[in-house]
């Protein structure tokens, strides 16, 4: 499903990124990145969306080559994959529902698909009575529900989610992470990058774990250990 | 809104430049109608002589036409336009001989050429034949004229390069705005896959559409314009009719002006997103 094979991300300010990264991600894994703040988490994630561009290294997505690929597939590309970050990222001047139809909307799928997957989405997210809340009106789980919900109206076959708990409380947290357990459940693979402890030692699956821009471990059933 | 202001102003010049062509075109051909060289020959030349270079004449390529004016006709146009005039019907029944002489109204296909035609028949008519050529006076009117013509045209010209060079700059400043303000929209339009078109259509047709308003609002301008203005013209040149033919071209005034305009604006549109929206 996903592949990274030696990349190496190298900024413009020559601040490292990723060093030397190679692994494998097969389809319906649940898997956790784990690493210091600065350890290139979401260096890596960039990369893989496509956001960045490798200095060294193929990346691969399915039958795509990331690293190659020119804008019209990288947005093809991008239908097939959920992301979640930790900001939220929902427009302000749309509702809960609207900022979930966007998603359908930019890929031009019809008003009836709207109709009848938006509300079916944020049913599932727990929020069916707040569709007409702006962001403003919604609390931080209540937000970072609507992004799940917007990352998975389109069915895609990876959701990805940047520190999607940094900004929430314990409970929010882990309302969050039970729904890309079910997310999960559903056949689609998840990965997650965190730094949140508690989190990933519950969860009992596989963890990568990144110093430096390096992994420094990949374990299934994995606990978060960084020294 | 100042967008289509400013995108109006220029393409209001660029209107008034046609128009103002089309005037000027008018209004010289119609002056350069109404002038020739006139040769007046000796009284003692012969019909002959005269129509032998009337033939001469009508062979040199610059040359239109040629008309003969004999000295009979000179007599009769000369009374005709005199006829209430007392003194001088009796100073002309006093002479017993005709005053006037033959004449030739030579035109030239273009008025430059009027020296040329002038230079040849002072080298190349009979000795004795010809008294005066007259066309200096014309001449240097009409290089005046087409002088005046093409300066105006090419202030025009510039202004209205100017004002589209302006109005370029503020359509790319309004849509890169635009992007800016709209761009934690359009980053999630890529985070979910938006293509290409779908994030950036939205701003070139924004583009198009300041072409579009500013060519509707520039010639709804120029109709009271053209009403009013009019009237002087007419009294200036009677041949440059700017209301009729405004009238009767509206739709490729305004469909040039819309080309041009829309053309400025996806131009400036299309190298703003190419800047400022990497997808
Ligand atoms: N756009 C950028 N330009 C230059 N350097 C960058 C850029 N983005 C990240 N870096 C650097 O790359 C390294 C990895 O950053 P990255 O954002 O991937 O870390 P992270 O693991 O996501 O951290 P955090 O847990 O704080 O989100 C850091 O040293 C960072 O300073
Ligand atoms: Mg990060």
């Amino acid at each position: 499903m996903i592949q990274f094979i030696n990349v190496s991300k190298i900024y413009e300010n020559r601040a490292v990124g990723l060093e030397d990264i190679s692994f494998t991600i097969k389809p319906g894994e649940f898997v956790s990145l784990v690493g210091r703040s600065g350890a290139g988490k979401s260096t890596l994630i960039k990369l893989l969306i496509g956001e960045e561009k490798p200095t060294k290294g193929r990346i691969l997505f399915g039958a795509y080559e990331v690293n190659k690929l020119r804008s019209t597939e990288m947005s093809q590309l991008r239908r097939q994959v959920g992301i979640v970050f930790q900001d939220f990222r929902l427009l302000a001047n749309k509702t809960a529902f609207e900022n979930v139809a966007f998603a359908l909307e930019v890929g031009g799928r019809p008003q009836s698909e709207i109709d009848e997957f938006v509300p079916q989405v944020l049913e599932m997210v727990g929020l069916p009575s707040k569709r007409n809340h702006f962001p403003n009106q919604l609390s931080g789980g209540e937000k970072q529900r609507v992004a799940i919900a917007r990352a998975m109206i389109h069915h895609p076959a990876v959701v990805i989610a940047d520190e999607p708990t940094g900004n929430l409380d314990d409970i929010n947290s882990e309302e969050i992470i039970k729904l890309l357990l079910r997310i999960n459940e559903l056949g689609t693979t998840v990965l997650l990058a965190t730094h949140n402890k508690e989190i990933v030692n519950k969860l009992k699956r596989r963890v990568i774990s990144m110093v430096d821009g390096r992994i420094v471990r990949d374990e299934p059933n994995g606990k978060y250990i960084i020294m | 809104m100042a967008t289509v202001l400013v995108m109006v102003l220029a393409l209001m010049t660029m209107q008034a430049l046609m128009l103002f062509n089309v005037g000027t075109t008018t209004a010289v051909a119609a002056i350069q109608d109404k002038i020739d060289i006139a040769v007046y020959f000796k009284r003692a030349a012969s019909e002959d002589s005269m129509l032998a270079l009337k033939k001469t004449v009508e062979r040199l390529p610059q040359v239109k036409n040629v008309e003969y004016v004999s000295s009979d006709e000179a007599l009769a146009d000369f009374k005709q336009r005199h006829l209430t005039d007392l003194t001088i019907n009796q100073a002309l029944a006093e002479l017993n001989q005709n005053p006037l002489p033959g004449s030739l109204n030579i035109k030239a296909n273009d008025p430059n050429d009027y020296a040329l035609i002038a230079a040849y028949l002072d080298k190349n008519a009979p000795a004795g034949l010809i008294e005066k050529v007259t066309y200096s006076q014309h001449k240097n009117a009409i290089d005046r004229l087409n002088k005046f013509v093409d300066t105006l045209n090419r202030m025009g010209l510039a202004v209205t390069l100017f004002l589209a060079f302006a109005a370029s700059l503020v359509a790319f400043n309004t849509i890169r705005l635009a992007i800016y303000s709209n761009r934690d929209e359009i980053g999630i339009m890529r985070l979910v896959g938006g293509s290409n078109m779908f994030i950036k259509g939205p701003y070139l047709v924004t583009g198009i559409m300041y072409g579009f308003f500013g060519a509707l609002v520039a010639i709804i301008l120029m109709a009271p314009i053209a009403n009013i203005i009019n009237p002087y013209l007419v009294r200036l040149v009677p041949e440059v009719q700017l209301e009729t033919y405004f009238y009767a071209h509206i739709f490729p005034l305004f469909g040039y002006m819309m080309l041009f305009g829309a053309g400025l604006g996806i131009i400036s549109s299309w190298i703003a997103t190419r800047r400022y929206l990497r997808v």
